[in-house]
């Protein structure tokens, strides 16, 4: 039996993941308009017409018991009972979905059968939603459509920052500018998102490199923050000339600072620079002596890739 | 919610606003711009006393979409000139940054805060 209209074997495995993972609980339509078994048939008719359904469920409570569709409103206009009650002439044969099933059991449902609409029960028994084939239709558009843009984003990505390797730029960093303190990771952010790299990728490059520039506008006597990039990574380099970390081992300690009551009223100087770039870098190196302190930092652009 | 939605909270007064309607899911309290740094969520308001020019920095690098600022500080006007140019909206309160981070917290509905 065709189930689906696409092979379940060989079809991508962006639209088999989309298929199976959504659920009919993330499709179905659980803004719900129902009726009484005393419901009189014209009083559904009039509910119909009003809330542009065609299909009415019929509850006890939160228990579906029937349906009445177009078609019984049609025979009961044309046999006459319209006035009669739904409990008389509801369709009580039911056919029902349950909220925990994929999507694919849905549509394979409307391939099935011919129903246009099928009540959603949970695993209480009870009624939670309508489904319809409109409803999985725009669901599945948006999921596509998502899954689309990823897909491209992440093709584009790639040759973008093909594109982007082999710069190396160079910031200056003076000691106490606190008036231009950001420019350098600003600009390493402003690349890195034009080269369409992952926004938390993005912010663990931003971290660490305004880290590392506001450790040389406060602790340095002035250096450099060089940033290189490469298709797979991302090394910043921040350079300084003195006056070098006594303790390396204190700086890396959170929590651990020697920066001034002035520093410490600005915000800063609170003990996490170090320890910040260390945990959002991949790979992390410290060196100092009196002549200055280099940190290395790298970051790697597509991790998720590597995964693959 | 969006970023304009903070201006509807009382006692808030907005200083500058991006015209993108940036979501904001979540919030964090702090004057110390490096934890702030390394651990205000992405898509958050900063509830903070620090009015100055470094904090449109920090806020712009951790996509923090929003500023408040607490206690009455007033804006310098190289902050406010920089966060236009960051796209990041500033409010300013008499309220403590605890009366305006529960404000907030009532605002995204996060009545679970820490109990996870």
């Amino acid at each position: 039996m065709q189930e689906i209209p696409i092979n379940t074997y060989t079809s991508p495995n962006v639209i088999l993941e989309l298929i199976y993972r959504l659920k009919v609980k993330d499709v179905m339509t659980t803004d719900l308009v129902t009726a009484t078994k005393e419901t009189k048939l014209r009083q559904i008719q009039y509910i119909m017409r009003e809330k542009q359904v065609t299909g009415l469920p019929i509850v006890v409570g939160k228990r579906l018991i029937g349906i009445v569709s177009m078609d019984d409103i049609i025979q009961a206009l044309d046999k006459g009972y319209i006035e009669e009650t739904a409990q008389e002439h509801m369709t009580r044969n039911l056919i029902v979905l349950e909220d925990d099933m994929p999507i694919s059991f849905a549509i394979s449902y409307f391939d099935r059968f011919s129903y246009h609409r099928f009540p959603v029960l949970n695993r209480h028994k009870e009624l939670v939603g309508m489904i319809t084939s409109r409803d999985i239709t725009s669901t599945l558009l948006v999921e596509i459509n998502r899954e689309i843009e990823e897909l491209e984003k992440r093709t584009c990505t790639s040759s973008l920052s093909q594109e982007m390797s082999g710069e190396i730029h160079t910031y200056s960093i003076m000691k106490n500018d606190f008036e231009n303190a950001g420019y350098a990771s600003t600009e390493i952010k402003k690349r890195l998102k034009s080269a369409q790299i992952a926004p938390h990728i993005i912010r663990r490059a931003a971290i660490a490199s305004y880290e590392l520039e506001m450790n040389l506008v406060v602790h340095s006597d002035g250096g450099e923050l060089i940033a290189e990039y490469s298709p797979q990574t991302l090394q910043i380099t921040a350079k300084d000339s003195g006056p070098g970390i006594p303790d390396i081992e204190a700086a890396m300690t959170a929590g651990w600072s020697t920066a001034s009551e002035w520093i410490r009223s600005l915000g800063f100087g609170a003990g996490m620079g170090l320890p910040n770039v260390k945990s959002v870098a991949d790979d992390f190196t410290i060196e100092s002596g009196r002549n200055g302190t280099t940190v290395v930092c790298t970051i790697e652009l597509h991790p998720n890739h590597e995964e693959e | 919610m969006v970023v304009r939605d903070l201006a509807n909270i009382q006692g808030f007064s907005q200083q500058c606003i991006s015209d993108e309607p940036f979501e904001i899911s979540d919030a964090y309290t702090g004057d110390l711009l490096s934890d702030v740094m390394g651990n205000a969520p992405s898509d958050s308001v900063l509830i903070t006393i620090q009015a100055h020019k470094n904090t449109v920095a920090v806020a712009s690098l951790a996509q923090i979409r929003a500023l408040v600022i607490c206690n009455n500080r007033s804006i310098p006007p190289d902050m406010l000139q920089a966060a236009k140019e960051e796209e990041i909206a500033i409010f300013t309160t008499e309220d403590t940054q605890f009366e305006a981070s529960c404000k907030i917290a009532s605002a995204l509905g996060r009545f679970d805060a820490g109990q996870n």
